[in-house]
């Protein structure tokens, strides 16, 4: 049955008629950490959508707090997750002030780059020695399922660095340098176990 | 009664069953010369608890009375005091009209180190009436009683300190508190916003 109003569809065949304007954000999959060694999103597998279905996808990482303060890391697949060794190369650079106002810094943090590597440093120092300690972040990933061209990145983030009570902000950009679809991306410790937190895709229209 | 179409509900017990959007408007302020623009929970039907885990606020075209930075502050009561400690960094990427000066700096006077003052989003906006600032700020799970809470913005301006500047601002960090944030004001430094639009949105759970 459809719903036609003033001669307008809205609903037909079991879904909202393609006129009808909904948010250009859809939200794919949210996985909730608990002393996990890590979060992986895989196209196809739990609901999870990553493939050719979005030419933008976004992962929004929600208070993420370790175990012990370490390096959180981001690694992409091309094998549904088989192997995480997708090739990267990515630039960051880096702002904080310190709580106590001892230092201030805008710099390139060459230790965060990846040049032909495999594994991505995601929050540099992900701090874990306060209760109240976390990072977010929000990463775009472009066209993944491409078979032409690279697949670009870029992430922004706000974390409590280590244990030294500074609010850190990194920059990333970088690319998989791959003409293979990326179907699946990771998120670990680098060492250590995520404690809580929450990582969320969406699909942008 | 339930909408169904094709054996498929799409709407029932007065709410859609179907994704609408994950991005959902909660309320647009519109400035008038005004002192200051507040977005406070459970006022004036704004949302602001653990509805969304992530909260947006877009600003567009934001113009001051007076040459003055864009700054915002954030309550633990309501709106009755805007407070909240708070650690931020800040930092901008400028040229000027002349294309003659390009830099990307640090700025140390526009960062908070456990202070309870406001913020800046975005610095030294001109005034000419043309003149306005626009960006965007990110705010993370400010109902959390266990974290601080993050936040991240971008806002770009026309700025004016001894010449006109086109200026990219960066500002991060963390309400550092854990109890919950539940209301939001920004403002000029100085003056009022004479006009320009916020406008508040949650990004869905699920």
């Amino acid at each position: 049955m459809a719903v036609i109003s003033n001669g307008t569809t809205l609903i037909n065949a079991g879904a909202l008629d393609s006129g009808v304007a909904t948010g250009a954000l859809t939200h794919i999959k949210t996985l909730t950490a608990s002393s996990s060694s890590d979060l992986s999103f895989v196209h196809g597998a739990s609901g999870v959508v990553l493939d050719g279905t979005y030419k933008e996808y976004v992962f929004k990482l929600i208070n993420m707090h370790p175990a012990s303060s370490a390096k959180m890391n981001m690694f992409f697949s091309t094998d549904s997750g088989s192997n995480y060794n997708a090739t990267v190369t990515s630039s960051n650079f880096s702002a904080y002030h310190a709580e106590d106002d001892s230092a201030t810094s805008l710099y390139n943090e060459s230790d965060s780059d990846v040049a032909q590597g495999s594994t991505v440093p995601l929050i540099r120092n992900l701090g874990g020695d306060q209760a109240d300690s976390s990072g977010v972040v929000i990463m775009h990933l472009f066209n993944p399922a491409d078979t032409t061209f690279v697949k670009h990145f870029l992430t922004t983030d706000s974390y409590v660095y280590g244990s030294s009570y500074a609010a850190f902000s990194d920059r990333k950009a970088g690319y998989v340098n791959t003409t293979s679809a990326v179907n699946a991306v990771k998120f670990a410790m680098a060492s250590g176990n995520i404690d809580s937190g929450t990582i969320k895709l969406y699909g942008v229209s | 009664m339930a909408i169904i179409s094709n054996s498929t509900t799409i709407a029932d017990a007065g709410a859609f069953s179907v994704s609408l959007g994950s991005q959902v408007l909660i309320k647009t302020l519109t400035a008038s010369s005004s002192g200051t623009l507040s977005f406070v929970h459970g006022s004036s039907s704004v949302v602001l608890d653990s509805t969304y885990p992530i909260y947006l606020f877009k600003f567009i075209n934001c113009h001051p009375s007076a040459n003055a930075d864009f700054v915002f502050n954030a309550s633990a009561d309501t709106g009755s005091n805007y407070n909240v400690t708070k650690t931020t960094s800040f930092f901008h990427n400028q040229v000027n009209e002349a294309g003659n000066y390009h830099n990307l700096a640090y700025q140390t006077g526009n960062d908070v180190a456990q202070g309870t003052g406001v913020a800046t989003l975005s610095r030294k906006i001109a005034t000419g009436n043309d003149d306005a600032t626009s960006g965007e700020m990110y705010l993370f799970n400010p109902a959390s009683t266990t974290f601080v809470k993050h936040f991240m913005s971008r806002l770009k301006a026309n700025q004016n300190i001894s010449a006109q500047y086109n200026s990219d601002n960066f500002s991060s960090g963390y309400l550092n508190t854990t109890s919950a944030v539940n209301a939001i004001q920004f403002k000029f430094a100085s003056g009022n916003i004479d006009s320009g639009t916020i406008k508040l949105y949650g990004i869905k759970d699920s």
